[in-house]
């Protein structure tokens, strides 16, 4: 039942002594429905010696009764479980399968790659160090394969091993191949994750699964389960801040007070000296107690009691942490929040939060966004329903101590209990927002500093109107790379300049060399340059200025929200609507074969969508028109607005 | 390995008792599901480590059909009871005593209903237990893939597949309302060899019936049974026979099927184990009454 080997008849004891030292890991394996998943588990299972003759036999029956394998044994038959799935075809729930080797146990979290069960992909994803995502090499990187790569990037997951199936099906092609690596690397470079491998397989056949396939001489790379057996994951978890969450305390008789638990992270000695939160009380960690004796020091995993040098009064839900390193203490945080009930999240309503082993009450404050798991996209929302994700500010009526998710998952992560059913209904992971992340976008960022008042300018807007001629408007150029924005700004200005008006640009360029040089090319990164450049041309607007911004803006609710930082009276949305074709064609800097190859990621009209305004003030068909004309249209529309006079 | 990793058993370990101590803490009336078999012997080891250098604060429960092997009732009154000293509640469905039911009289399947399902709810009842641990683990068998660690019941101790909470980290949701109860599988994640290799590195007593010997046996439908006291019905031409043999699973003798075997230690039972054909509930007979059988059974209230 395990894998071969000859230790098992020759030598058993070498054998048990080899098998006590290995290493545990958990895996999510996500696909779409018929990407061969269940196959592939089998796969593994029956490549690694681990299915029974009896199962075997059973599953030989099936197979000719179900029969959609004709003469070969349904592997897939082996994993999917419940009677009602096996009669579907369709594994609804999230099932965990057992296979090891001489160097690793695995648990694999299967999860469904049916649309309506995000949550049971949430669910398997959130013990899991390593998910496979299952592409079917006829038809690429789909939708779900977003959605669950995000999903897994969203749980923090920090191994991805993206295997392209069905390799026999494409006559184990390897352009096919390097064509669906180049547009997952540039749809996932926008995610968080650290390490993503590629590895082209066929379950059903068993190429590139235990053994190396002879039909892929091109592919360099290990087998999946040389993979599996080898990537590195200790080094995943955090051992620098201590914290232990005050499981149980164990007071047997009165001269032993013990605090249970398993440490959530760090590395705990005796004598080390440690805060017990909330109530900040200094102490000592006087000995690790356990059934087989004191020990030397513990490390993050451990099960284990420590006793404390003073005694106090410590109890469940309070947490031991080091004294040099604290967490954050709060009763208000944000977090990302994954609905998993049939009833809407009510924002205001209270549920019971369950956060380590605290308990206590809280409510979402508000909804701040909701996220397109197909698109990632922000969208106002004003709940979320079952198997929808977003950001929420969560008010708690209790502080608990917390880390950021991403840093430290037994400290980020909460759930939400409803207070009448009883069911479990979301999951949340905190999200520490620190000043300077440029990880994040800051639209909703309130200021450091709750002390800055407004002062009154002793100049009004209506003087600084009649001085320059002109009301200080922003007029933004938005439309895809190629449409000619730059171009016509340019040539805006000089025109305005020479009416006599005052007026700057603000570009992709002059941003990104100064206000912006932190910033990358992720999704938020390229929101919090659009904020930063509304911010700007606002201080602009202010001064009386014309701001004329040449920026891509897909985005529609980060249009809204520049519009809302600039004043909606002075903003001026003109879309430049050549169409990708030609705008690839005049693309000279070969800025599209980039992000076609995936080198440039988040490109949008390529891997992200570009959302064109519905109301601009005026569309120029940049394709049809010259630069002199475009820029005539735009002058007669600031003139017929008595922007300029 | 570097220094700070931890082996794939002392991480099973650990989950173990962090399940264990969270139910101890937020449950009023635990008890814990003994069995006498290796997987209860190897949940109770964690719960004595668990709970270290108290004893485990919740009494252990075994439903006793009557029809367990003699070794399994000796080793739970001397060992468990009087030797380790732990709380120990015996429950038997009398009712089904006094309706003459035996595994020979009324089929595996209504046997086993009555004296193990009826018999666990009614004890469960009487103690009013909000929590009770069990042995199972997730790779016996295909339904038990998808158990959560925490498997809700309702007020009838009947579990809905379709309507499991889920479950994420180790954010176990305990809530319930007064009457319902949650099972608890502590060993949800342990495979057989792991179970194994535990009671072999842990030097943990089992019952003796585990290791080969001669014993008593009659084949009856291709299956090795024992014949364990003089309640045996013997069918016409069946001759209890001395064979060396051992149980993979134990519990009620004449629905336990054993196999040949001259395994006779820990490691050579892991041998015999590894270099087996068949998976570890073959030897059960109850499994084998209908097509997705345990997945019955479970709803209806069964472990």
């Amino acid at each position: 039942m395990s894998h071969q080997s000859e230790l098992i008849s020759t030598d058993i004891d070498a054998y048990l002594a080899q098998h006590e030292r290995k290493e545990l890991l958990r895996l999510l394996t996500c696909g779409s429905v018929d990407d061969g998943k269940s196959t592939l588990i089998g796969r593994l299972l029956h490549d690694s010696k681990m299915i029974y003759e009896d199962q075997l036999e059973s599953i030989k029956a099936d197979s000719v009764k179900s029969g959609t394998t004709g003469e070969d044994v349904d592997l897939a038959l082996l994993v999917d479980g419940l009677q009602a799935e096996r009669e579907q075809g369709i594994t609804i729930d999230v099932a965990y399968r057992y296979f090891s080797t001489s160097r690793r146990k695995f648990i694999i979290a299967d999860t469904p790659g049916h649309e309506q069960y995000t949550r049971n992909m949430v669910t398997g994803a959130s013990t899991c160090d390593l998910a496979i995502i299952l592409i079917d090499a006829r038809h690429g990187v789909v939708t779900q394969t977003r959605r669950h790569s995000f999903i897994a990037s969203l749980l923090g997951i920090k191994h991805i091993l993206v295997a392209v199936n069905k390799m026999d099906l494409v006559d184990y092609r390897e352009e096919d191949f390097e064509k669906i690596k180049g547009v997952y690397r540039s749809f996932s470079a926008n995610l968080s994750i650290k390490d993503v491998q590629y590895l082209p397989i066929s379950a059903l056949r068993g190429d590139n699964v235990v053994d190396a396939s002879g039909n892929m001489p091109w592919f360099r790379g290990s087998t999946l389960m040389h993979y599996l057996e080898n990537v590195h994951i200790a080094a995943d978890r955090n051992l620098t801040e201590l914290r232990f969450p005050i499981q149980y305390v164990n007071r047997p008789t009165h001269d032993f007070r013990g605090y249970c638990g398993t440490i959530a992270s760090g590395i705990v000695r005796p004598g080390d000296e440690i805060t017990i939160l909330p109530s900040r009380t200094p102490n000592t960690v006087k000995s690790i107690a356990t059934s087989e004796g004191e020990l030397d020091e513990a490390f993050a995993g451990m099960a284990v009691t420590l006793r404390l040098a003073l005694e106090v009064d410590a109890s469940r839900g309070d947490m031991i942490v080091g004294t040099d390193n604290l967490p954050k203490s709060d009763q208000k945080f944000e977090a990302m929040m994954v609905w998993m009930a049939e009833e809407p999240m009510v924002p205001g309503k209270q549920y019971i939060v369950k956060h380590t082993t605290k308990k206590t009450f809280g409510s979402v404050s508000t909804l701040l966004y909701r996220v397109d798991v197909n698109s990632l996209e922000r969208q106002a929302a004003p709940t979320l329903s079952l198997n929808e994700i977003g950001r929420c500010k969560m008010t708690l009526t209790q502080p608990i101590m917390f880390d950021d998710y991403q840093r430290n998952r037994a400290t980020g992560a909460f759930i939400l209990i409803d207070r009448v059913t009883n069911g479990t209904v979301g999951a949340g992971m905190i999200v520490e927002a620190t000043p300077g992340d440029s990880r994040a976008d800051h639209w909703d960022t309130e200021p450091q500093s709750d002390k800055l008042a407004s002062s009154a300018s002793f100049v009004t807007p209506k003087e600084r109107a009649a001085r320059f001629g002109q009301q200080g408007v922003t007029v933004l150029l938005t439309g895809l790379t190629g449409a000619g924005k730059t171009t016509t700004a340019y040539a805006l200005e000089r025109r305005l300049f020479e009416l006599g008006r005052a007026c700057t640009v603000l570009d992709g360029q002059n941003m990104r060399k100064g206000i912006s040089k932190d910033l990358g090319f992720s999704a938020d990164e390229r929101s919090e340059n659009l904020r930063r450049s509304a911010e700007v041309a606002k201080l602009i607007n202010d001064a009386g200025l014309i701001a004329i911004c040449a920026f891509v803006a897909p985005n529609k609710l980060a249009r809204r929200r520049a519009r809302e930082v600039i004043g909606s009276d002075r903003f001026i949305v003109v879309h430049l609507s050549a169409p990708i074709e030609v705008c690839r064609e005049r693309d000279q800097e070969g800025l599209y074969a980039l992000a076609d190859s995936g080198q440039v990621a988040n490109f949008p009209g390529v891997s992200y969508q570009y959302e064109a305004p519905e109301k601009a003030q005026l569309v120029l068909p940049t394709h049809e028109i010259s630069v002199t004309e475009a820029v005539d249209r735009i002058v007669a529309l600031l003139d017929k607005r008595d922007i300029i006079t | 390995m570097t220094g700070y990793n931890l082996t794939h058993l002392k991480q099973l370990e650990a989950e173990s008792i962090f399940i264990l101590r969270e139910v101890a803490a937020e449950f009023e009336r635990p008890v814990m599901m003994y069995s006498i078999g290796k997987d209860s012997a190897v949940m109770l080891q964690l719960a004595i480590k668990a709970f270290y250098p108290a004893k485990p604060p919740f009494p252990l429960l075994h439903v006793d059909t009557t029809w367990k092997f003699r070794d399994m009732i000796r080793f739970r009154d001397e060992y468990i009871r009087d030797e380790l000293g732990l709380d120990l509640i015996v429950h038997t469905n009398e009712q089904g005593v006094k309706d003459g039911v035996t595994p020979f009289t009324h089929g595996s399947k209504n046997y086993t209903n009555i004296m193990k399902t009826d018999g666990l709810k009614q004890a469960l009842a009487k103690g009013r237990f909000d929590a009770a641990f069990g042995g199972a683990r997730r790779d016996e068998e295909k339904s038990r893939a998808k158990e959560r660690v925490y498997s809700f019941r309702d007020r009838n101790h009947t579990w809905e597949p379709k309507n499991q909470r889920p479950e994420l980290w180790n954010l176990y949701n305990g809530s319930i309302n007064e009457g319902e109860s949650i099972r608890v599988f502590p060993l949800s994640n342990w495979t057989e060899l792991d179970v194994w290799q535990y009671i072999h590195l842990e030097k943990i007593p089992i019952v003796p019936l585990y290791y080969a010997a001669m014993r008593p046996i009659v084949k009856r439908n291709g299956t090795l049974i024992m014949v364990d006291d003089e309640r045996m019905q013997l069918e016409d031409g069946e001759q209890p026979e001395m064979k060396m043999v051992r149980f993979r699973t134990l519990g009620c003798y004449p629905l336990s099927g054993a196999e040949e075997s001259t395994a006779t230690t820990l490691p050579e039972i892991i041998q015999e184990m590894l270099l087996t054909r068949h998976s570890e509930r073959q030897g059960r007979l109850i499994d084998y009454d209908q097509s997705g059988s345990m997945e019955a059974k479970k709803r209806e209230g069964y472990f």
